[in-house]
């Protein structure tokens, strides 16, 4: 039986992560530390108990947001590499609009979340713009954009919100996602809110491009410019419609950090790296929107999870970057596993 | 030893389908074999079975009388069978004579021989008559020369039988006629060669025996000389095919494409239409005859909107739509049927019904507040693709996976229907069999008889003579002449399309 694309499509990720583990797993036989033992303890870290699942699912909620604005380019034509620094740029919004009102919370927090998102489509409009109108490759900017993010987000707190601290005061509560009942649930863990706001997103992304005439005209502008333009459709707009929409996701995951985990904006010595690993999220989800959701789960599982391993095996969490190194080495490897898959199943027909 | 090559009685088959059904091929040492069929009938199946890309279920090959078995290119290769394809594959950045002996180097020490490369492929050229410049890029060259170096690249590899897959397909008339005469010498120089096509007149041309096949069965085998085009298009098709277009006289009445010194730049900026004047009137069809790259393609880009005009004026029912962008010129009521249907006419990556509603979808019922009602959507595309016979396995087919022939028809179709004032169709038929052709001329046709303006552009000046009403010849942007198809010959048409002869008698000047 030759195996549709469909199940082929789930099939290859389950098969690159096992691999990954399984490489991960030999890396820490030949250093000399337990497996077992290691997974254990990354397990635990994960689950263990009610506190570390909440730090887990409050993990998830950025991935999510910025594996969905990493896909969202992607299924459009483009790619955004800079989900960094939109994310740096939305925490920032987020936070200096938490704490310079102070307004009800039916209208802060939302008001709050928006601006992150509108920053977020704002720092991605700049990278679309020069690709509708001048052709610049949408890849260069965005990278650059990142570090303008980061530096002028660390001036702007330090010099303008901050007054020479390195964070600002916490949002006020009418702006804030924390949620004392998660809190109480979770045994006080940062769990809040926001893992709503990104299904709200997941959805969103999904019924844009699978049911409106917008997503029509921005897939066809990513498949087929010239058809696209044959059609009617303005081209120029709909790159520039691409990245806003991405940027907006991106910069949603920085507003779920600065509103729920963290409270603050606070400077940066270097990248937060959700950004990044969005791309990798996206990746392994196949940029469809369960497998996002999916890909975010085990990826928040695994960052949380590493903490514990140092504690509980005395493995350095940073196997854990190299075993979701070596996942994203397999997916992005896809085409190995498929030819593989393609190979066992012809075999089985004679 | 008569036949160089037998397939006897091959049968392949693939998931759901046969794609060949007891075919016999047999190849005389020295002739030029044609194999015949419709778009999708199977032959190109065939010759991968031959090539080796196929192994086929029942059957035999014999090479030279002796069986054998051809399970990769290579060993076709060393067989002396080599394989013309019609999508070239040449490396752009590469010149001729690495085009030639990629794969084949000659070394020594590490290092390739280009010197001695060069010198073989120029002497292999020279005996054949393949003009080519063993230095140039192939980029820099025609379409015509590079399917010459992919013919020399077969004979550079020892091909004593040599596959032209629809060579013609991508040319212009000139060149058809080179490589009708390369195909000449080769077979003066020993080589026995197999054409695939299924256009009749080339193979009443070149041809000495012809092979048809039809959905995948094998017809038979019927030598040139005893047979005639119009049988030959029975065989392939099973059924009678007409050639003279039927229709009656056209009832031209107002104006509807209003073109007036209009001026147009291509790509590269330089003038590509040249004050050009041109009507054509609600029930007419106006063939646009002329070489290609004449400013055929930037005119019509300059009508839909897609091209920005320089200067003059064009008219839509007496409404300027110069330089209106693209949807505003379809709603002003066109149609376009483009000419490159994969770069302009669909979104290969999406199902073909999708592709049905691309200048539609954002109007009611297919989309409502914006959201899109996928429903409606596939509804319509079944209707159309039954009503235009698109072979499709279902409207949630990729684009992709369809036929060309196939995607012409579903692009004729979403156009046709919308029922515009103007029709352009830019080389509506090109590289179809002459079934789907004979319904693509009915359509045109039906438009004009429901009182439709339609202009033509083909470089198929059969096409341009039996369907339009009125020919305008195009020349350097400009509109020379203008003939009527009904007293205008192939000759007189050539000599207007080369510029050569525009003071000729009964030629009414284009002076609108």
């Amino acid at each position: 039986m030759q195996m549709s694309n469909r199940t082929k499509n789930i099939i290859v990720p389950i098969i690159a992560v096992l691999l990954g583990i399984l490489v991960g797993t030999i890396i820490m036989l030949i250093t000399g530390y337990d497996p077992v033992a290691a997974f254990g303890a990354l397990w635990n870290g994960a689950f263990g108990d009610s506190y570390f699942t909440g730090e887990t699912i409050r993990q998830i909620t950025p991935y999510i947001l910025a594996g969905l604005a990493v896909a969202f380019a992607f299924r459009t034509g483009l790619f955004n590499i800079g989900v960094e620094g939109q994310l740096i740029v939305g925490w920032l919004a987020a936070v200096w609009v938490g704490v310079a009102f102070e307004l009800p919370k039916v209208i802060h927090l939302p008001l709050a979340v928006l601006a992150g998102a509108a920053a977020g489509a704002l720092w991605a409009f700049i990278p679309g713009l020069l690709k509708a109108r001048f052709r610049v490759h949408e890849v260069i900017v965005t990278i650059m954009m990142n570090y303008v993010a980061l530096h002028v987000t660390n001036y702007i707190i330090r010099s303008v919100l901050a007054e020479s601290s390195d964070r600002t005061e916490l949002v006020h509560q009418s702006a804030s996602l924390r949620s004392p009942f998660f809190e109480s649930l979770t045994d006080y863990s940062r769990l809040h809110w926001g893992i709503f706001i990104a299904l709200i997103c997941v959805f969103i992304m999904w019924f844009i491009l699978e049911k409106t005439s917008r997503g029509y005209e921005l897939k066809a502008v990513g498949f087929n410019q010239h058809a696209s333009e044959y059609a009617g459709m303005n081209v120029k707009s709909n790159i520039i419609m691409s990245m806003v929409i991405s940027g907006a996701f991106a910069g949603l995951a920085g507003a779920m950090e600065g509103l729920g985990t963290f409270g603050y904006a606070a400077t940066k010595g270097g990248f937060t790296g959700v950004g990044f690993d969005g791309i990798a999220v996206a990746l392994l989800g196949a940029n469809g929107p369960i497998g996002i959701i999916l890909a975010a789960i085990l990826f928040g599982s695994l960052k949380v999870g590493a903490l514990n391993m140092p504690l509980e095996a005395g493995v350095p969490n940073e196997l854990v970057d190299i075993i979701i190194a070596l996942i994203v080495f397999f997916v992005a490897a896809s085409y190995m596993i498929r030819m593989f898959i393609d190979r066992i199943s012809k075999k089985g027909v004679k | 030893m008569e036949y160089v090559i037998e397939m006897l009685n091959i049968r392949k088959e693939f998931p759901g389908i046969v794609a060949n059904d007891n075919i016999t091929l047999q190849l005389k040492q020295g002739e030029i074999h044609a194999l015949l069929g419709e778009n999708g009938a199977g032959k190109s199946t065939l010759m991968n079975v031959l090539f080796g890309l196929y192994q086929p279920e029942k059957g035999e090959i014999k090479v030279n009388g002796k069986p054998v078995q051809i399970t990769n290119p290579n060993i076709a290769n060393e067989l002396g069978i080599g394989m013309v394809h019609q999508h070239f594959m040449l490396v752009d950045k590469f010149t001729v004579t690495e085009n030639i002996i990629l794969g084949k180097e000659t070394t020594s020490g590490g290092r390739i021989d280009i010197k001695k490369a060069e010198k073989d492929v120029r002497e292999i050229s020279e005996k054949y008559g393949l003009a080519v410049d063993p230095q140039a890029y192939i980029s820099d060259i025609s379409v015509g020369m590079q399917q010459r170096v992919e013919i020399l690249k077969t004979l550079y590899r020892g091909a004593e039988i040599l596959i032209f897959d629809e060579p013609t397909a991508v040319l212009t008339p000139q060149e058809i006629k080179e490589l009708i005469q390369i195909m000449k010498t080769l077979i003066k120089e020993g080589k026995s060669i197999i054409l695939i096509t299924h256009k009749l007149k080339e193979i009443m041309e070149v041809c000495d025996r012809v092979t048809v096949i039809r959905k995948g069965v094998g017809i038979g085998t019927v030598n040139v000389s005893e047979t005639n085009p119009n049988d030959l298009a029975s065989l392939m098709v099973g059924r009678e095919v007409t050639f003279k277009t039927e229709k009656t006289e056209a009832k031209p009445e107002q104006g509807v494409l209003e073109i007036k010194s209009l001026n147009v730049k291509d790509s590269r900026g330089l003038p590509a239409v040249n004050n050009l004047n041109l009507e054509v009137k609600a029930g007419e069809i106006v063939g646009i005859a002329g070489v290609d790259g004449n400013g055929q393609s930037e005119l019509i880009e300059a009508i839909t909107g897609l091209r920005k005009s320089e200067s003059g004026s064009i008219k839509l029912n007496g409404k300027e739509i110069i330089n209106m962008p693209p949807r505003k010129v379809t709603e002003a009521g066109t149609g376009h049927i483009p000419q490159d249907r994969h770069k302009h006419g669909l979104v290969l990556d999406y199902p073909i019904g999708a592709n049905i509603a691309l200048q539609t979808y954002y109007k009611r019922p297919f989309s409502k507040g914006g959201v899109l009602n996928y429903k409606e959507i596939y509804k319509k595309a079944k209707s159309l693709i039954k009503e235009y016979d698109v072979r499709t396995p279902s409207e949630y087919t990729l684009a992709r996976a369809l036929s060309g022939g196939n995607q012409q028809k579903a692009i004729i179709g979403r156009e046709i229907d919308r029922n515009p004032d103007l029709l352009i169709a830019a080389q509506p038929t090109r590289g179809l069999d002459v079934g789907a052709i004979e319904f693509i001329h009915k359509r045109l046709i039906e438009q004009r008889d429901n009182g439709k303006a339609v202009l033509l552009i083909s470089f198929e000046l059969d096409e341009i003579i039996n369907v339009s009403d009125k020919i305008a010849v195009i020349y350097e942007g400009e509109i020379v002449a203008i003939v009527d198809p009904k007293t205008t010959t192939e000759q007189e048409l050539g000599l207007l399309m080369a510029g050569s002869n525009q003071k000729k008698e009964g030629v009414q000047h284009a002076d609108v």
